[in-house]
Order: structure tokens, then C-alpha cells, then sequence
């Protein structure tokens, strides 16, 4: 290990810009201490970004370039309750969901670190559960706007027909990820139920699988602010 | 140390067990290059046949009952789809990445072997779902490689009812494939280099491919998405791209979209695609000319941050392919200075290639050959570029053969000469034989030859104005006699350097056998990948240890050592001066 330690440091010489190249280009890992599986749901998830911030900006020029007005989303996406209508009342619940989710999938990496099993299985499932919901609230969602409202991917009784398009297109989308999300939520739960990390000795697993989860909770506050705020 | 390194005591023990597993199923990152390397060539072949079929009708007007205007539109778009993508994209870095990243770094494989096994069968199903297009009713889409909206959906325009939906389904296949390769080509330089292998030490072979997946990465995401808002205009009737319109005397139900988003979306991906085509080709050839020359590369941290620029750069040129399509003038202003100051990195590295030959000890061995052709080929391609970068120059030249000269001079004939020129450079240490000699020989002067031939008077032709993608040209008065015997000029140049392509695949077969039997380093290389203990290396690539790494890979003819190379993992000697 010393010997290791003294390359490196011959390695990484110089001072100010140089040395700080020389520190990020060092030898075997430029990452250090950064595992192979979790550098690599980083990079996947910056092409992610990509994607969906392709998805977004489309959505943005078709939504500026229409002359055709465009629906008022805090009224088509208004419950009524007892008589009441409340605006975007689906859309909040939808949303503290997620957030929540998000909040107990850091607990189950918190209590995976700390070599928790079962309360890192059971948050694990939780936040699975909980993504689950935000899907079948989605599918509410959908079911009400087809069938209630008309509207479908190729025309919209309200306005610009790129509102139903666009509205199916990414949150479709956005639902995919979530769905995958539960189900690899839940094989990895599976696993630490069943002791497998902590035979590996590291619940880093745990931790991957959560930075997934953060992000398509970040990526739906996005299209919160961008399709149903805007 | 987290998973650094594979143990070595594992080594042999998961190793490959039948002819299944170790030539079909294989997880190994060689095996799964030349599954790469094949799969691209043999697509690329139909690709170079189709045009072979353009050049036909466009030398030889009226004369092959066979190609009508149709069919010539979808050879077309499938020729240039297939080289750009399924060809060139694949061989840089499905192939080339995959066998050099773990061999020029100094790893056993790549990080996620399973997942790698897995693009390659993804990209093969792409390759399937793309030539299946050709038979399915109404043939291959013929809208052009860019695949424009609304014309590519709309009827009319050949293979609009099944043809663009395969094309678009097998990018999007092929997309899928090219995330789980490019995450572990990017990893695995980033986290699984051996000991001593700085990211300033690595070849600049892995730092092209490693710039380049990266790009990869990031740009396919908006084809991806275009890919996908085109298929739902296409299937499910919405109107992302399409506006209000009228199509073959009746008006559609479309309505309200902008075929300009499409071309941003496209070109975001097509812009940087052209560099992901080229950089890896700039790495390759950077060390082809440094051990052919046996003189370390002139202004190595020159080249690697030009790289990396050239790589940030190509993502805000996008527009300056669409100057024509109607843009705000400021727009076409910034995307013209942008492009421009992408010449400057560029220019550093071809100079420092230049100076790298300067007083070097030049073999004129075949991967030279092909690395001193590039250059010729690169710069006349990149000189076009200065041209159809400025709006002004642009206009007029838009849509003639002088983009097509223009195009294939930079990133088609360029780019394909670094291919041979590797394969040339690599095939002893992929089989332990040479390639042969003469053929070689007779394979670089007709393709180079030859290729000058065929785009050179294009560019003629593009400033008579002569309008590319067009079937026939009768009845364009303007157009000289002379243009038509020039046609049919380039054609049989065409011809003869598609038949010199034979000898080159017959030769890479020939020589597998009959080749001379190379030692484990014929190039008297420095690179790690000349080092392995077998050749062609085993599965595990490096026996019982892995190599320790010393200096960079550029110790040619150092002063004070007798040996006219240095091999990488070589400890410095006392008293040698070494910069790095």
C-alpha cells in the first residue's frame, strides 16, 4: 500500500492549475474511492439529464411557438372535492409523495451505512410503495384527462394540441422512470432483506439505487415548475 | 482500495469454457471488439454497395432500369445513416474502444463485462432492425440521412409508411446500445487504470475515444428525443414537427409544429457526432505518426486539452448547419464565430502532427502511409469548413456538391483511412500475424488515390452550383456538358476504389493464415498494449500481475538510452532525463 501511496504523490506534483490537473489525473482512479458502479449511475445520469432536458426544451419551444392558446394547467389539473375546485390539488399530492419517497430513501442509506438491515429494507420498501403511488395517482391522472376531458396525444378540445402531446410525452416518460425506479428499488430491497450486502460487506448498493430515485424526484420537480406552474 | 483492480488470484478461474461462450456469449472486451468490428464492416459494405448504386445514375444517367428516383433517394439516406452511424460511430468506439481501452490503460477488461456483452447484441439488433427496412412494403426510408420533418413522414417521400418507422425504431435500439458501451469505455479509463497510469500518461488513442464517448453520452440523448417526438408523429398522429399542411392535394390533420425544432434537436446530436467520428481518428493518428516516426508527439498536453476543447466546442456549433433554414441573424453570427474558433485547436493539432514527422525517423510503413494520408485528406476537409462556416460563403454552397465534397473529405474519407491505418497497425497484435505488404500497398494508393479522384472535382461542381441529393438534372440549363463527363469521371473512380476495398478484406482474411508471423511488439511500440505477456492477448489480458506504469508512451529515441524505445512499464533509469 505505501509504496502505492509514494508513486502517486511523485505523480502528483506541481502547484496551482498544474497541480490540480495532476490531482484529477492521477493514476488508477480519478475518482478515488468511488466504486465502479456508482461512477458509472453518475455518468448514466448526466446522459439522463440530457434526455430529459431535450424533452423539456422541446416542450418549451412548442409551447412558445403555438398561436393556438394553451390550457391553464391549474385548471385542468383542479379536483373538485365536496363541490370545491382546488387547483393542482392531484399534482401537490402527487408531488409531496415523491419528496417524501425521497426522504425515505436517504433513511434507508443512512441505515444502510450504519449496517441497519431490516430498517434499511423496510425504508427501501417504503420509498417503493410510495413511488408505486405516485404511479397509480398518475394513472388517475391520465385516466381523468382522456376520458373526462377529451384530450389525447393527437388533439385537445381545450387549446394547442402539443398540450396533450407534450403532457403525455414527459410525464410518460417521467412515469417509466419511476416505474423502473420501483422495481429496482424493489429487487435491491429484496437483497438486503436477504443479507446478500451484508455478506459483500458494503451496502453501497443501497446507496446507488438512491441516487437514482433522488434524481427522477429532482427531474419531477422540473417538470412540476416547468409544465404545471409555468 | 474499492474494486480498483480485478483480484489476480481470480484470474483463469472465470475464464471462457466452450466455443459459445468464448466466441458467441463473450464477455471478453476483445472478442466483443471484433463482434463490433465485423458486424460495422459487413453493414458497411452495403452501404459502400448503395453507393456504388448512386454513383451509377449520377455518372451514367438513364442507363440502370433499376434505380429510379425512389430508390435512389433511399440509397441516399441509408448510405450516409450507415457510415455515419452504424459504420463509423460503431468501429471507433465499439471497436476500436473496446479492444484498446483495457490493453492501453493497463486493465484486464472493461468494468461491466456483462453489460458490455449486452450493447454489442443491442447494436446487432439495431444493425438487424435497420437492414430489415429494406424489405418491408414500400422499402427504406428515403427523407435523407437528417431524417428532416415533415417531408420524412409524410406520403411521397419513399419508405414513409414502414421504413421510417424501423429507421427511427433501430436508433433508438442502436442509442440504447451506445449508452451501455460508452459508460463502460468512460469508466473504465476513468476508474480502472493500473498503477502508474495517469490520465497525462494514456495514449492518445484512449484520450480521442474517451472524449468522444463522452460526447457520445451527451449528444445522442437529443437524437433520442428527436427520434422519439418524430415516431409519435409519425404513429400516434401528433404534431410536434409537423405544421399546418397540405400533402398531395389534401390537407392533413396536422397542425401547430415547427420542423425547426426537429433540425436543432438533430444537429445538437449531428454536430458533435461529426467529432465523435473524428476524435478518435485525431488519437489514433497521433500515435500511429509518434512510433512509425520513432519520435515522441510534439506538445502532448497541447494535444490532449485540444481534445478536450475540440469536444466542448462541438457543442454549440450546431446551427451553422442550418444557416439556410432560417435562423435569427445573430444566431447564424455566433454559431459562425463559434465554429471558426474550433479551427484553432484543430490547427494545433495538425501542426503538431507536422512537427512530430519533422526530422523524425519516418517509416513508411503502411498505418504511416495511412496517417500521413489522413492529414492530406483533413486538412482540405477542414479548409472546406472555414468556407461553409461563414453565412455568407455558406448561402450559395448550401445543398451543392461542395458540401459533399466537403463532408466526405473530413469525416468520411479521413476518418475511414484511420481505420485502415489502425487495423494495418493492430491486426499482428489482434492475431500475431502481419497484414500482407502488397496488397496493403496496393489497398492505400488506389483508396487514397482514388478518394481525391472522386470528391476533389465536387468541389468544381459545387461552385457551378450543381444541387446534391438530386436524381436527375435535366433541364438545369446552367449546368455544363463538362459536368456530366466529370460525373462519369468520378463514377469509375468510385468503382475502382470500392474494388480496392476487396483486396484490403481479402488481404485481412488471407493474412490470418498466411500472413508473417509477428513477435508480440513488430512496431517496436511503447504503449501497454504491446507489452502483454501473450499475443494475441488471453482473456485477463495480463497474466498474473498487472503492469506497473513509469512514464508516458511516447519514449522514442531518448537521449542516453541505447534501446530506441521505452517501453511504459520500463522503471526510469538513473541519470535518464524523462519529462513525464
Amino acid at each position: 500500500m505505501s509504496d502505492r501511496l509514494e508513486l502517486s504523490d511523485a505523480v502528483a506534483s506541481g502547484e496551482g492549475w498544474q497541480g490540480m490537473v495532476s490531482d484529477w489525473s492521477a493514476d488508477r482512479e480519478t475518482f478515488k474511492d468511488v466504486s465502479w458502479g456508482k461512477a458509472m449511475m453518475w455518468v448514466f445520469l448526466l446522459s439522463d439529464t440530457f434526455i430529459f432536458g431535450s424533452f423539456l426544451i422541446g416542450y418549451m419551444s412548442a409551447r412558445m411557438s403555438t398561436v393556438v392558446p394553451w390550457p391553464i394547467p391549474s385548471e385542468v389539473f383542479a379536483l373538485n372535492i365536496g363541490g370545491t375546485d382546488f387547483p393542482l390539488i392531484l399534482i401537490a399530492i402527487m408531488t409531496f409523495i415523491l419528496i417524501s419517497s425521497s426522504g425515505t430513501m436517504a433513511m434507508a442509506v443512512n441505515y444502510g451505512y450504519q449496517r441497519n438491515r431490516k430498517r434499511t429494507a423496510v425504508l427501501m420498501f417504503l420509498t417503493a410503495a410510495l413511488g408505486l403511488s405516485f404511479v397509480g395517482l398518475q394513472a388517475f391522472e391520465w385516466t381523468k384527462l382522456i376520458v373526462e376531458e377529451g384530450v389525447r396525444p393527437w388533439s385537445n378540445p381545450m387549446g394547442a394540441p402539443q398540450f396533450g402531446s407534450i403532457f403525455f410525452m414527459i410525464t410518460g416518460f417521467h412515469g417509466l422512470h419511476v416505474s423502473i425506479g420501483v422495481i429496482y428499488l424493489t429487487v435491491v430491497a429484496a437483497k438486503v432483506w436477504r443479507g446478500d450486502f451484508d455478506r459483500r460487506g458494503s451496502y453501497e448498493g443501497v446507496e446507488i439505487a438512491g441516487l437514482y430515485w433522488h434524481f427522477v424526484d429532482l427531474v419531477w420537480v422540473f417538470i412540476f415548475a416547468f409544465f404545471y406552474l409555468w | 482500495m474499492v474494486s480498483t483492480n480485478i483480484d489476480d488470484s481470480e484470474v483463469g478461474s472465470h475464464g471462457p469454457q466452450s466455443f459459445l461462450t468464448k466466441y458467441v456469449w463473450s464477455q471478453d472486451h476483445k472478442v466483443i471488439a471484433i463482434q463490433y468490428m465485423g458486424t460495422a464492416t459487413a453493414i458497411g459494405l452495403v452501404a459502400l454497395v448503395l453507393s456504388w448504386f448512386m454513383r451509377l445514375q449520377i455518372g451514367f444517367p438513364d442507363t440502370f432500369d433499376f434505380i429510379d428516383s425512389s430508390s435512389y433517394y433511399q440509397y441516399v439516406t441509408m448510405h450516409g445513416m450507415i457510415m455515419v452511424i452504424y459504420l463509423l460511430t460503431a468501429f471507433f468506439l465499439g471497436g476500436f474502444g473496446n479492444y484498446l481501452i483495457p490493453l492501453m490503460i493497463g486493465a484486464r477488461d472493461m468494468v461491466f463485462p456483462y453489460l458490455n456483452m449486452l450493447s454489442y447484441w443491442f447494436y446487432l439488433l439495431s444493425v438487424i432492425i435497420l437492414a430489415s427496412s429494406f424489405f418491408v412494403p414500400g422499402g427504406a426510408t428515403g427523407a435523407g440521412w437528417t431524417l428532416y420533418p415533415p417531408q420524412s413522414i409524410l406520403e411521397g417521400t419513399p419508405g414513409s409508411d414502414w421504413g421510417i418507422i424501423l429507421m427511427l425504431v433501430s436508433l433508438i435500439v442502436f442509442i440504447i446500445a451506445f449508452t451501455m458501451g460508452g459508460l463502460n469505455y468512460v469508466i473504465t479509463v476513468l476508474q480502472a487504470r493500473t498503477e502508474g497510469m495517469t490520465m497525462m500518461r494514456m495514449p492518445l488513442t484512449i484520450w480521442g475515444i474517451f472524449v468522444a464517448t463522452i460526447m457520445g453520452l451527451l449528444a445522442f440523448p437529443a437524437l433520442f428525443v428527436g427520434g422519439i417526438m418524430l415516431m409519435f408523429d409519425k404513429v400516434l398522429g401528433t404534431s410536434f414537427f409537423i405544421p399546418a399542411i397540405v400533402s398531395m392535394g389534401e390537407s392533413l390533420e396536422y397542425g401547430g409544429g415547427s420542423p425547426l425544432l426537429f433540425q436543432h434537436l438533430f444537429w445538437f446530436f449531428g454536430h458533435p457526432e461529426v467529432y465523435i467520428v473524428a476524435l478518435p481518428g485525431f488519437g489514433i493518428v497521433s500515435d500511429l505518426i509518434s512510433i512509425h516516426a520513432r519520435k515522441n508527439i510534439f506538445g502532448y498536453r497541447q494535444m490532449v486539452w485540444a481534445i478536450v476543447v475540440i469536444g466542448a466546442l462541438s457543442f454549440i456549433v450546431w446551427a451553422h448547419h442550418m444557416y439556410v433554414s432560417g435562423m435569427n441573424p445573430y444566431f447564424g453570427f455566433f454559431f459562425a464565430v463559434t465554429t471558426l474558433i474550433i479551427a484553432l485547436p484543430t490547427a494545433i493539432k495538425v501542426y503538431n502532427w507536422v512537427l512530430t514527422l519533422w526530422r523524425g525517423n519516418i517509416h513508411f510503413t503502411l498505418p504511416m502511409l495511412f496517417a500521413i494520408a489522413f492529414i492530406f485528406t483533413f486538412v482540405v476537409g477542414g479548409l472546406t469548413g472555414l468556407f461553409l462556416g461563414n453565412v455568407v460563403v455558406d448561402v450559395p454552397l448550401s445543398d451543392t456538391y461542395f458540401v459533399v465534397a466537403h463532408f466526405h473529405m473530413v469525416m468520411g474519407v479521413a476518418p475511414v483511412l484511420v481505420v485502415f491505418g489502425a487495423i494495418y497497425h493492430w491486426y499482428p497484435k489482434a492475431t500475431g500475424r502481419m497484414m500482407n505488404q502488397a496488397m496493403g500497398h496496393i489497398h492505400f494508393w488506389v483508396t487514397f488515390i482514388g478518394t481525391y479522384a472522386i470528391f476533389f472535382p465536387m468541389h468544381f461542381l459545387g461552385f457551378i452550383g450543381m444541387p446534391r441529393r438530386y436524381f436527375s438534372f435535366e433541364g438545369l440549363e446552367f449546368i455544363p456538358e463538362s459536368a456530366y463527363t466529370l460525373n462519369a469521371a468520378i463514377s469509375i473512380a468510385a468503382f475502382i476504389v470500392g474494388a480496392a476495398q476487396m483486396v484490403f478484406l481479402f488481404n485481412l482474411f488471407w493474412s490470418i493464415r498466411h500472413g508473417k508471423p509477428a513477435n508480440g511488439n513488430p512496431w517496436r511500440a511503447t504503449s501497454l498494449e504491446w507489452q502483454t505477456p501473450q499475443t494475441p492477448p488471453v482473456h485477463g489480458n495480463w497474466g498474473a500481475s498487472l503492469p506497473v506504469v513509469h512514464r508516458w508512451a511516447y519514449d522514442y529515441s531518448l537521449p542516453g538510452v541505447e534501446a530506441d524505445f521505452v517501453p511504459q512499464n520500463v522503471p526510469i533509469t538513473e541519470g535518464e532525463t524523462n519529462e513525464q
